[in-house]
């Protein structure tokens, strides 16, 4: 594997990791929302009955 | 949207094997990513517009996304042109790759815009004090072009190289296409779930504040 | 559309009063150009180039710009005075030709001291180097304003500007510096006006939305 075949694959993988790493935080932000939504709904459920 | 996504990869993908000597395939990432950071800029600075033009609010969360994504291209753009420049020059930086310093400085200049963001209260007025800027930008764009060019004509008088690019052949100038439009994709498919994220959290904001 | 005019000129005199009253920002201006030229003294080798000298005057020229517009904006801020303008019964963007005029005297008033202190210190002045000068002032003036404006709606106003400023000055650099040092400088010149004019429509045009609540 040429030098070049090797920066290349690093570019790839910048790339590559890039995409990944923004699914990660996708993932952790839409958890978060879930959990918040959860909560919310608790507490109207709260409010409605008491 | 996890279909567009993955549309996006496999077009992105698939075009490896169409080949070229190593060093030259960076390009076929580097320049649609590069243009597909135009493009989120673009399409930032036309929300922008419409948000002042027409006063649409909900323009505000879109040209932020659209900023944001084209922030995080325009990092990659970056990165893999560092890269090629390691490549084809042996050095990580040069001054004398223009499109590497605009990225550059519209880097700066966006990075510029989430202090603004950060900084401001939200509401009306950060909207359209976003907006402005973004428009800025968007003017920025060529005028930093001009800039880079004539500036690069007076610290090298006679150009070490020109980059008018070989002439491509059909089947790689097809590949560049196939990618371009990957690219694009896979920024839409982003821009997509980026945007459904704000307006959950903005909405899950205001939902908070009714019921406390 | 003279009554435009009046009212620019009304705006535009009003800084200058307060500035001849205040004297807070003109001297302070002053003297930070010159120490900023003394400094640049000391960190260029001995045996450095014009070049590298013809840089460091745009450098000082540019910072002790935002040592302004920083300042013009403050003063506004610490008053109130803009929540007066707004209501005064003018069009928005006379306010913005005001202080742009406004900073623009600030500007010219400081160089008439960084010019001839240059030309001591370093190396004669072309005539070059003043039509850049002039033209790079109203560039810097009109998108000064507008991003002054901007940043004082935010917290850390202060720090923002500069933030703001730098990457659309990097333009005006370029021009600038092309001006002083090539051999064929209208194309620089030539430059910095068109610079001027997008950047002068566009921030007359949208300063209203920056400024109203």
């Amino acid at each position: 594997m040429s030098t070049g075949e090797k920066y290349l694959a690093a570019a790839y993988l910048v790339l590559f990791g890039a995409v990944l790493l923004y699914i990660v935080l996708i993932a952790l932000k839409l958890s978060r929302i879930e959990r918040e939504l959860a909560e919310l709904a608790r507490l109207a459920k709260e409010q409605s009955g008491g | 949207m996890l279909l567009t996504l993955g549309l996006g990869l496999a077009l992105l993908w698939a075009p490896e094997d169409a080949d070229q000597g190593p060093s030259q395939r960076i390009f076929y990432i580097h320049v649609p990513v590069a243009l597909t950071a135009y493009a989120c800029f673009g399409w930032a600075a036309w929300k922008a517009f419409r948000l002042l033009w027409k006063g649409d609010q909900r323009a505000d969360l879109e040209s932020y996304t659209a900023v944001h994504m084209g922030v995080i291209f325009g990092v990659l753009t970056l990165i893999t042109g560092s890269i090629w420049a390691k490549i084809s020059w042996g050095v990580w930086w040069t001054w004398s790759e223009r499109q590497l310093v605009l990225f550059l400085i519209l880097f700066l200049f966006y990075s510029a815009y989430f202090m603004l963001r950060y900084s401001t209260e939200p509401g009306p007025r950060r909207a359209r004090t976003s907006a402005v800027y973004a428009l800025f930008g968007a003017v920025l764009l060529p005028v930093s072009f001009l800039a880079i060019r004539l500036a690069d004509q007076l610290l090298h008088p006679s150009p070490i190289f020109t980059r008018d690019g070989p002439q491509m052949s059909a089947s790689m100038f097809l590949s560049f296409c196939v990618c371009l439009a990957g690219m694009l994709a896979l920024a839409a498919a982003l821009y997509a779930i980026e945007l459904t994220g704000k307006r959950a959290d903005a909405s899950l904001r205001e939902l908070r504040e009714r019921l406390a | 559309m003279s009554g435009y005019l009046a009212d620019v000129t009304a705006l535009a005199r009003k800084d200058l009063l307060v500035e001849l009253r205040s004297r807070d920002t003109v001297p302070a201006m002053l003297l930070f150009v010159v120490g900023a030229l003394v400094v640049f003294h000391f960190a260029l080798p001995d045996d450095s180039s014009r070049l590298a000298a013809a840089g460091m005057l745009w450098i000082a020229l540019l910072f002790t710009a935002l040592l302004a517009l920083v300042r013009s904006f403050v003063a506004e801020r610490e008053g109130a005075v803009i929540d007066g303008l707004l209501l005064a019964p003018c069009d928005r963007s006379a306010i913005w030709l005001g202080k742009t005029l406004s900073v623009v005297a600030f500007l010219i008033f400081a160089e008439a001291v960084a010019l001839p202190a240059f030309a001591l210190f370093y190396e004669p002045v072309s005539w070059e180097l003043l039509a850049a000068v002039a033209l790079a002032d109203i560039g810097i003036a009109s998108v000064g304003t507008l991003l002054g404006a901007m940043a004082a709606a935010a917290r850390a106003r202060e720090l923002l500007l500069p933030l703001l400023f730098l990457p659309l000055a990097i333009p005006l650099i370029v021009g600038g510096v092309g001006a002083t040092l090539a051999e064929d400088p209208a194309r620089y010149l030539g430059f910095l006006a068109l610079y001027d004019l997008i950047f002068a429509i566009l921030s007359w045009a949208s300063f209203e939305y920056v400024v109203t609540e």
